[in-house]
């Protein structure tokens, strides 16, 4: 009976995928399916030692709390390896660091609104983008060199942060989420349509790397060590600060809003530091990404760009510091490794979203405590 | 020219009260922001160009015009309310316990592998509708109504009209009024829940659909990312006219589709597509429960 369901089920999606794929891939498609069943069935009936297996590295992956002692001698282990990268990789492989990097750098700061606090920010983008921008700009335009124009490009998406977080934080969850998605919009088609001061959809280029004490670090290793530098600082500012009083007043706010309301806690204040201080590094990562680039356009900084950085932030673990930036190096990594392929990247996201959400909302490393 | 950009306004706002009604009915009774729901009218579109090809190949299209376009348009409903279902089965329905975070972001999910599966299989180059009427039409006060245009604005009346006859006539539609009060309670009176929401997914998807096939006449033109923006400015006019709220729904989508025809018209139509957005930002600030929603009070 059970099987002559799920025959059904099978036949169900390759008529439902039939118009799109046509009749011959549809076919294809119902055999792929139904072997898989069966392979499932046999599975499930013999493969009890694997079965096991997998709830046990579940039941791990839960409790996967470093002892203390051994926290200093990991975390030595992993800079050294971090710090050596450049003498042993190739350029490729720095490259891709590097971008990994600023990504990480993205996750930590989305993670700040989505993990610790739990409110939805669709258009993180935005401030990714005012970042890159403002750098890409006051160099090509007015002259300032990365170290002048960083903080002000820090300034400005903090501002931008508050400026659309005073208003928008009156609204519940899935209202705000929609209000920083048409932010993101907004944002993106002014920098698309504003000619005279962004060259539209050409984009900015000629900008210029970073100096330190007069010596470029446009070369990729330099930068490597920019963007590392850049990464732990990140790193351990957002670590001291969720473990601060003001971090643990956004997890309750995560956790039950009302009740930390009744302990006493401003919600709203503090959904305001969470999404000024989460668009800050937003800002510290566009700076970066626009000076490896020394290019920046419209086109790096769509939707999809905010659905990447939260998507790396639900595989990692929402909250959980080092289960996002490992989600970030995951996400800009296989794409690499699986070049093949490439065109199945977005469907891969994509079903990977809806799976985590359904079998592993707490994310990799989770750091989300299971739903209510 | 005032005129001929009401009839235009009218044509795109009908689309989007289309869509927006399948937001709000969803939304009324999940409380879900349904973000794939602008996919299931893309696929519309393109599955109503991928029969009428497959009916014009076959030559019933050739035999009869109106037949082969009445059974391009019930096919295509019925997959995208098979889609729909398959969608809310799948997604949504094993995180409706789970915390208000999560089917949103698996909606996304679904969103986002709806479009790249129809980018995959049918290509990421634009689709074309065949143009089947010309440019037959006829005047008005000096504006120019085509033949597309005047079906459109027919079918979306005769759609309309015909879901607000089936929410508040039938067993169905009251059942699911009730579960939008209160699902606890309907489902102590012995509604299935289950079914009620399964419905809602159906008829919103097949309402999409007729949206996008509609559109696809209308523009002529069809690509697999025309589904996003489309959700984002049907999701608006459900905000505006009160999220929940069927009439509103219909209110918002036609109040939309002017604001946009009037301010590409008269102030820049390159920022059209930012409208939609300034429109929903404001009305979420100013009057969060909408034109003709009724405010309610967050239950401890």
């Amino acid at each position: 009976m059970k099987g002559l369901n799920q025959f059904f089920i099978v036949l169900w999606f390759s008529i439902l995928f039939l118009p799109f794929t046509g009749i011959k891939a549809s076919l294809m498609l119902f055999t792929l399916l139904s072997s898989c069943v069966l392979l499932f069935r046999v599975f499930m009936k013999y493969g009890k030692g694997v079965r096991e297996g997998v709830r046990r590295l579940r039941k791990r992956m839960d409790g996967v709390k470093m002892n203390p002692s051994t926290r200093p001698i990991v975390f030595s282990l992993l800079a050294g390896c971090l710090f050596c990268l450049p003498f042993i990789a190739q350029n490729y492989l720095l490259d891709i660091s590097i971008l990994a990097g600023i990504y990480a750098i993205l996750a930590l700061g989305l993670n700040i609104v989505v993990g610790f606090t739990g409110l939805l920010n669709l258009g993180y983008v935005a401030f990714y983008a005012l970042g890159a921008y403002t750098y890409a700009l006051l160099n090509v335009k007015v002259g300032l060199g990365f170290w002048q124009a960083l903080p002000l490009g820090i300034g400005l998406t903090g501002l931008a942060g508050f400026i659309l977080g005073v208003p928008a934080l009156r609204l519940k969850g899935d209202y705000l989420a929609i209000v920083t998605l048409g932010f993101g919009e907004i944002v993106r088609l002014v920098l698309n349509n504003w000619d005279s001061l962004t060259n539209g959809p050409n984009g900015v280029s000629g900008i210029s790397p970073p100096y330190l004490f007069g010596m470029p670090l446009g070369i990729l290793n330099r930068y490597y060590y920019l963007v590392l530098l850049a990464l732990i600082v990140t790193y351990g500012v957002v670590g001291r600060v969720h473990e601060s009083k003001i971090g643990r007043a956004w997890i309750a706010i995560r956790e039950d809003e009302i009740s930390a309301s009744t302990m006493g806690i401003n919600t709203t204040r503090y959904r305001l530091y969470a999404l000024v201080f989460g668009s800050l590094w937003a800002g510290l990562a566009g700076a970066l990404f626009a000076a490896k680039m020394q290019f920046v356009s419209p086109e790096s900084f769509t939707f999809m760009e905010s659905v990447l950085i939260l998507s790396m932030v639900i595989l990692g673990g929402l909250g959980s510091l080092p289960g996002v930036v490992v989600g970030a190096v995951i996400l800009v990594m296989l794409p690499e490794v699986l070049r093949e392929v490439q065109s199945y990247r977005m469907i891969a996201l994509s079903v990977g979203l809806i799976a985590m959400m359904i079998f592993r909302p707490q994310g990799l490393l989770g750091g989300l405590a299971k739903g209510r | 020219m005032v005129f001929q950009q009401l009839i235009n306004g009218l044509t795109v706002g009908a689309v989007y009260s289309l869509i927006a009604l399948g937001y709000t009915m969803v939304y009324g009774i999940l409380e879900l922001i349904n973000f794939a729901h602008g996919e299931i009218y893309m696929l519309g579109a393109y599955l109503g160009i991928i029969f009428f090809g497959f009916f014009t190949a076959a030559g019933l299209t050739a035999y009869s015009l109106p037949l082969s376009l009445l059974l391009t348009l019930v096919l295509s409903v019925l997959f995208c309310s098979a889609y729909g279902f398959t969608m809310e089965k799948i997604a949504y329905r094993p995180l409706r316990n789970a915390p208000r975070l999560s089917p949103l972001i698996s909606a996304i999910g679904m969103s986002i592998f709806l479009q790249n599966y129809v980018m995959l299989t049918q290509g990421a180059t634009d689709k074309v509708f065949p143009n089947l009427f010309g440019s037959s039409g006829f005047s008005l006060f000096g504006a120019r109504i085509t033949a597309v245009q005047t079906m459109i604005i027919i079918v979306s009346c005769i759609m309309m009209v015909s879901l607000h006859m089936f929410v508040t006539r039938t067993t169905m539609g009251t059942a699911m009024r009730a579960v939008a009060q209160d699902k606890v309670m309907a489902s102590l009176l012995g509604i299935n829940i289950d079914a009620v929401i399964s419905m809602t997914f159906v008829i919103g998807s097949g309402l999409a659909a007729i949206a996008g096939i509609m559109i696809a006449l209308y523009y002529g033109l069809v690509n697999y990312s025309i589904g996003y923006v489309a959700g984002i400015k049907a999701f608006t006019a459900a905000v505006l006219g009160g999220i929940g709220s069927i009439p509103g729904a219909m209110f918002g989508g036609l109040f939309l589709g002017f604001v946009e025809s009037m301010g590409a018209s008269y102030i820049s139509s390159e920022y059209k597509d930012a409208y939609a957005f300034l429109i929903l930002i404001a009305v979420l600030l100013i009057r969060p429960a909408g034109i003709l929603g009724k405010t309610t009070e967050e239950k401890v």
